[in-house]
């Protein structure tokens, strides 16, 4: 099972679960899922099929570089993070 | 339109005639009317040191000096710094040392170094970070040039 | 002791050498072409008009008099940009995106910074296209501007954009604010962390708006061929992306842009962001000819995109023994006129030092009257740490134990979980305390009106795509085409990176950086990425090439590809001692075996290796003017590998540099109207040659794993630790804790008198 860390400001929607195990093969899975588990999480995370500019999803301590496709894998960790350029 | 005047000068060893306009700085005439632009504009106000060039034997920013000025003047820019022999040794210790990053302060700089090595060749690391203090570099931190420099002074 | 040392684990035959750099030669006799460099022939001169206000409804513009005014051949204003004629309804879920990067190039409906463009000229020269400036008639409704940040986020503030509302983490926030975005990372039980704390210190911390200082100004020439080819010649960090701001405001496809990065004059971030080139290209294709503008230097300033000034609260908590147990901070900065200041970033670097259980980030994105801001060289990290480390030096004098002690006590390790969640890799913080630590430097005595203070800092680096071609020439010398621009060494590191993977000489390779037609997209150079992304992308497409040498030697050979081995420059037969030919020999028969050997990759990259720095800086502080010297400055850092340590000692002397002005000089001082009141070299002041020493480095090679060579980023993480380092040394010379930025002569006397020292 991959495991989703819930974003602290996300929190609120999952009544304060920090974490989720999910079997899900890439990342839209996993929102998918979260949505299913909890309403509204996917308005939160995704806008016009893309992860939120200013978010970056990271598994495995990788960020995915193709978005909602990125393949989970089966003990993966998930995380939501900044998205960080550079100068 | 202003009118335009003949100036007759020498540049890097060889007389030469241009025509500019009063209002026209020697920077603009360089890289403008002459297609000299190896001297490079960074502020045009006189305060980095990108626009260097030795006019009449010293150091001077040539976005301060007025095309016109340069009458009968003798004015050495970045292009008539290396021989056809080859470069000159402080071109050389700036490659050999890693003296630039981006390069755009780079002529200046090589500029006011070799008018103070033609004064003072065995100038100190004081002198020439005094020397080269109106020359700004923003991406070495100066630790290299000032080696570079050090490495032609006689100054040992 | 030598000033630069390199503490290699594993060398290289080229990779770790010191090579003249490929563009050297160009650079240091004025031949190599930069930006304003370009001249085609017809070329005009573009002005921009800008608004004098920093707040100002723009309610009507009359450039009739300036298009009357002889040598003119254009004026435009943002009416004449797309954004002008496509409805909300036609933009949909771009339209926000679309009229902010629009109005940021030249505004529509108000000016939100002095210095905002309001209309552009086009003339025969640049003293033509002056002189018409003062022409072109703007009424304005001037309005309150606010240029603070925590001003700007008050109730009742000036709001900048009347639609705009906080985002919370995908909530948006009931009533228009100039909070932007909101974000918050947690980890741990934050309560429970600092009821465990023998000691909590929560202090405040604020810093100035600065400029990158890069001493070329923004340049770009444009030409609109008659077939509808966009031409942009420019000054950029990222061609590709030069591209794709002007395809998108001009609503373009991209393909029908092709970018010419010149030779690139300084940019350490602030050269990402298209500031002329889209203002060019509307007055190029309106006079048919080639348009090239060059900023002024006050340009630069009050236009271009500065690093944004801070607000941060920080909260540490220690148990007696100086372990750390929980920590927090709120940040807030300034983006200017537009989202987009690199908040989110310096909260998740803020803590990355250390192994703490327990944390809290809050992070603010606020707008205001200011230009907005661009990256700046490890964007929002060193204001973080400038807020964390000057925090965690008054801990440690608290406690009385030595920084760099309480440091290794608590520095983060592979395996450390960091606030946003993530894990650290193999990472080389400790390793760069260890040597600090033991370094003569920090060995030595000080004392007097001498203070030392140290500090750390983290960027974690990107990857990011990355094209690279090479071509196999018939004399074995190999051409490589590159979309990184180079800033300041890329050509030779690249070059190393292939000639090493090929076997060959570094001089058998020729790099050369190509227009966005020429080769895949590449991201900016910049994020300490280039090194690392485009240095994997060339190993990648230089193994494409070894391959490819590897069937022409089996076509001359007869014999099985997989017999045959690729072994330091020389093709040979795995069993067959007499079959064997060198890089070069092979290339003299390529002609004859099928013709040329291309290679190529394109990359996108995970596995970047985070980056980590320990400054130690010495000051003295003349007690009567307040003026504080560096008088002795060391940099360690974490290179991964140095493949040309020359350049990572730039980078590392660079960034201390920056950051030494930073932490006592530099600083935008607003008047209450909003105008920058220091927007020249004389007046924003950077520092010299005379202000400093020299600044010593020790490269320490912890290998990244996700890189062959073990390459990590280098060019950031060097402007982590400065402020905080020279902050905290100034406060061991005069006992006077410095909690905002810049440390003048100024505030020091006032510290001093508030302490009752004369």
């Amino acid at each position: 099972m991959a495991k989703i860390f819930i974003p602290t400001m996300l929190q609120k929607l999952t009544y304060g679960v920090k974490q989720v195990e999910l079997e899900a093969r890439n990342v839209r899975q996993v929102i998918e899922q979260l949505d299913g588990l909890y309403p509204g999480m996917k308005d939160r995370l995704v806008e016009d099929g893309e992860i939120l500019p200013n978010l970056a999803v990271a598994i495995d301590g990788d960020v995915a570089t193709m978005g909602l496709l990125q393949k989970v894998g089966e003990n993966s960790e998930v995380h939501f993070v900044p998205a960080i350029g550079g100068g | 339109m202003p009118g335009v005047t003949q100036v007759q000068t020498t540049l890097n060893g060889e007389v030469i005639n241009f025509l500019c306009e009063p209002r026209q700085s020697l920077l603009e005439v360089l890289r403008d009317v002459l297609g000299m632009t190896g001297t490079k504009e960074g502020c045009n106000d006189g305060n980095c040191g990108a626009c260097t060039i030795i006019l009449d034997g010293r150091i001077v920013d040539s976005c301060l000096v007025l095309g016109v000025e340069a009458e009968g003047r003798d004015i050495t820019t970045i292009e008539g710094m290396a021989s056809p022999e080859g470069l000159h040794p402080l071109q050389q210790s700036f490659l050999e040392n890693a003296a630039l990053q981006c390069g755009i302060c780079t002529p200046g700089f090589l500029l006011a170094s070799k008018s103070l090595l033609d004064q003072e060749p065995e100038a100190d690391e004081g002198r020439i970070r005094h020397w080269l203090a109106g020359n700004l570099c923003r991406c070495t931190g100066y630790d290299k040039i000032v080696r570079a420099v050090l490495q032609v002074s006689k100054a040992k | 002791m030598t000033s630069n040392q390199v503490l290699s684990e594993v060398e290289y035959d080229v990779v770790g050498k010191r090579p003249v750099r490929p563009d050297g030669v160009d650079k240091v006799t004025g031949r190599a072409q930069y930006g304003d460099d370009t001249n085609l022939t017809g070329t005009l001169r573009a002005k921009v008009l800008r608004s004098p206000h920093a707040h100002a409804r723009i309610k009507f513009i009359d450039t009739s008099k300036a298009e009357a005014l002889p040598g003119v051949r254009a004026v435009i204003t943002a009416k004449d940009l797309p954004f002008a004629s496509l409805s909300k309804k036609e933009l949909g879920g771009e339209y926000t995106s679309l009229k902010f990067a629009s109005d940021h190039m030249m505004a529509s409906d108000k000016a939100l910074f002095k210095g905002h463009p309001v209309a552009a000229i086009a003339a025969v020269n640049a003293h033509v296209a002056e002189s018409a400036m003062a022409l072109i008639e703007v009424d304005y409704e001037v309005l309150k501007p606010v240029v603070d940040v925590r001003e700007a986020m008050q109730d009742g503030a000036p709001l900048l954009h009347e639609d705009l509302r906080t985002n919370d983490m995908g909530e948006t926030g009931e009533k228009p604010s100039n909070v932007a975005t909101h974000m918050s990372y947690s980890i741990g039980d934050l309560d429970k962390g600092f009821a465990e704390a023998d000691l909590v210190l929560e202090k405040e911390y604020t810093t100035s708006t600065v400029h990158q200082g890069y001493i070329e100004p923004h340049n770009t020439t444009a030409f609109w061929n008659s077939d509808g080819q966009l031409n942009l010649w420019t000054s950029t960090q990222g061609s590709f992306q030069v591209r794709g701001t002007v395809a998108s405001i001009l609503r373009l496809p991209v393909s029908q842009v092709k970018v010419t990065p010149m030779e690139i004059g300084g940019g350490f971030g602030g050269k990402i962001t298209a500031y002329l080139d889209a203002i060019c290209a509307v007055l190029s294709k309106k006079t048919g000819a080639p348009v090239k503008a060059l900023m002024t230097r006050t340009e630069v300033f009050e236009a271009s995109g500065p690093a944004p000034a801070s607000w941060m609260r920080v909260k540490i908590g220690v148990k007696n023994n100086g372990k750390m147990t929980a920590v927090e901070t709120e940040m807030a900065m300034d983006a200017g006129a537009y989202p987009g200041s690199p908040v989110m970033q310096a909260i998740v670097c803020a803590f990355a030092c250390y192994d703490v259980e327990n944390g809290k980030v809050d992070g603010y994105d606020v707008v205001d009257n200011k230009p907005k801001t661009a990256a700046y060289r490890a964007p929002g990290a060193p204001q973080a740490a400038f807020a964390v480390e000057s925090l965690i030096d008054e801990i440690c004098a608290e406690l009385n134990m030595d920084p760099i002690e309480f440091r290794l006590l608590n520095a983060a390790k592979e395996g450390t979980r960091r606030i946003e969640g993530l894990v650290a890799r193999r990472i080389g913080l400790v390793e760069c305390l260890e040597v600090a630590r033991d370094h003569d430097h920090y060995k030595s005595k000080i004392d007097g009106p001498n203070g030392r203070g140290v500090a750390c800092g983290y960027w974690p680096n990107r990857g990011f795509q990355s094209s690279v071609v090479m071509t196999v020439n018939y004399d074995g010398v190999v051409s490589l085409l590159m979309g990184s621009v180079d800033i300041g060494g890329t050509r030779a590191s690249i070059a190393q990176q292939t000639a090493e993977t090929l076997g060959i000489g570094y001089e058998d390779v020729k790099p050369t950086v190509v227009d966005t037609d020429s080769i895949g997209y590449t991201f900016i150079t910049g994020g300490s990425r280039t090194c690392f992304a485009t240095g994997l992308a060339a190993i990648n497409a230089a193994e494409d090439v070894k391959s490819q040498m590897i069937s022409r030697a089996a076509k001359i050979w007869d014999t099985n590809e997989d017999d045959i081995e690729y072994v330091a420059g020389v093709v040979q037969h795995k069993s067959d001692e007499e079959l064997k030919l060198t890089f070069k020999d092979l290339a003299r028969q390529l002609a004859t075996t099928g013709g040329s050997v291309s290679g190529r990759a394109s990359v996108d990259p995970s596995g970047e290796g985070n980056g980590y720095a320990v400054h130690i800086a010495d000051v003295t502080v003349d007690p009567d003017t307040g003026k504080t010297d560096v008088t002795r400055f060391t940099a360690v850092q974490d290179a991964g590998k140095a493949i040309h340590p020359s350049y990572v000692e730039g980078q590392m002397q660079g960034g201390a540099v920056q950051g030494i002005g930073w932490a006592l000089n530099e600083e935008y001082f607003f008047d209450d109207s909003g105008k920058m009141m220091n927007p020249t070299f004389l007046d924003y002041r950077m520092p010299i040659s005379l202000d400093l020493p020299m600044i010593d480095t020790v490269i320490v090679e912890v290998a990244n794993p996700g890189h062959p060579y073990g390459v990590r980023g280098v060019g950031e993480v060097a402007i982590v630790p400065p402020m905080a380092a020279v902050g905290n040394a100034v406060s061991a010379a005069t006992g006077n804790r410095m909690r905002s930025l810049p440390i003048t002569p100024g505030k020091i006397l006032e510290a001093d008198w508030e302490n009752g020292k004369s």
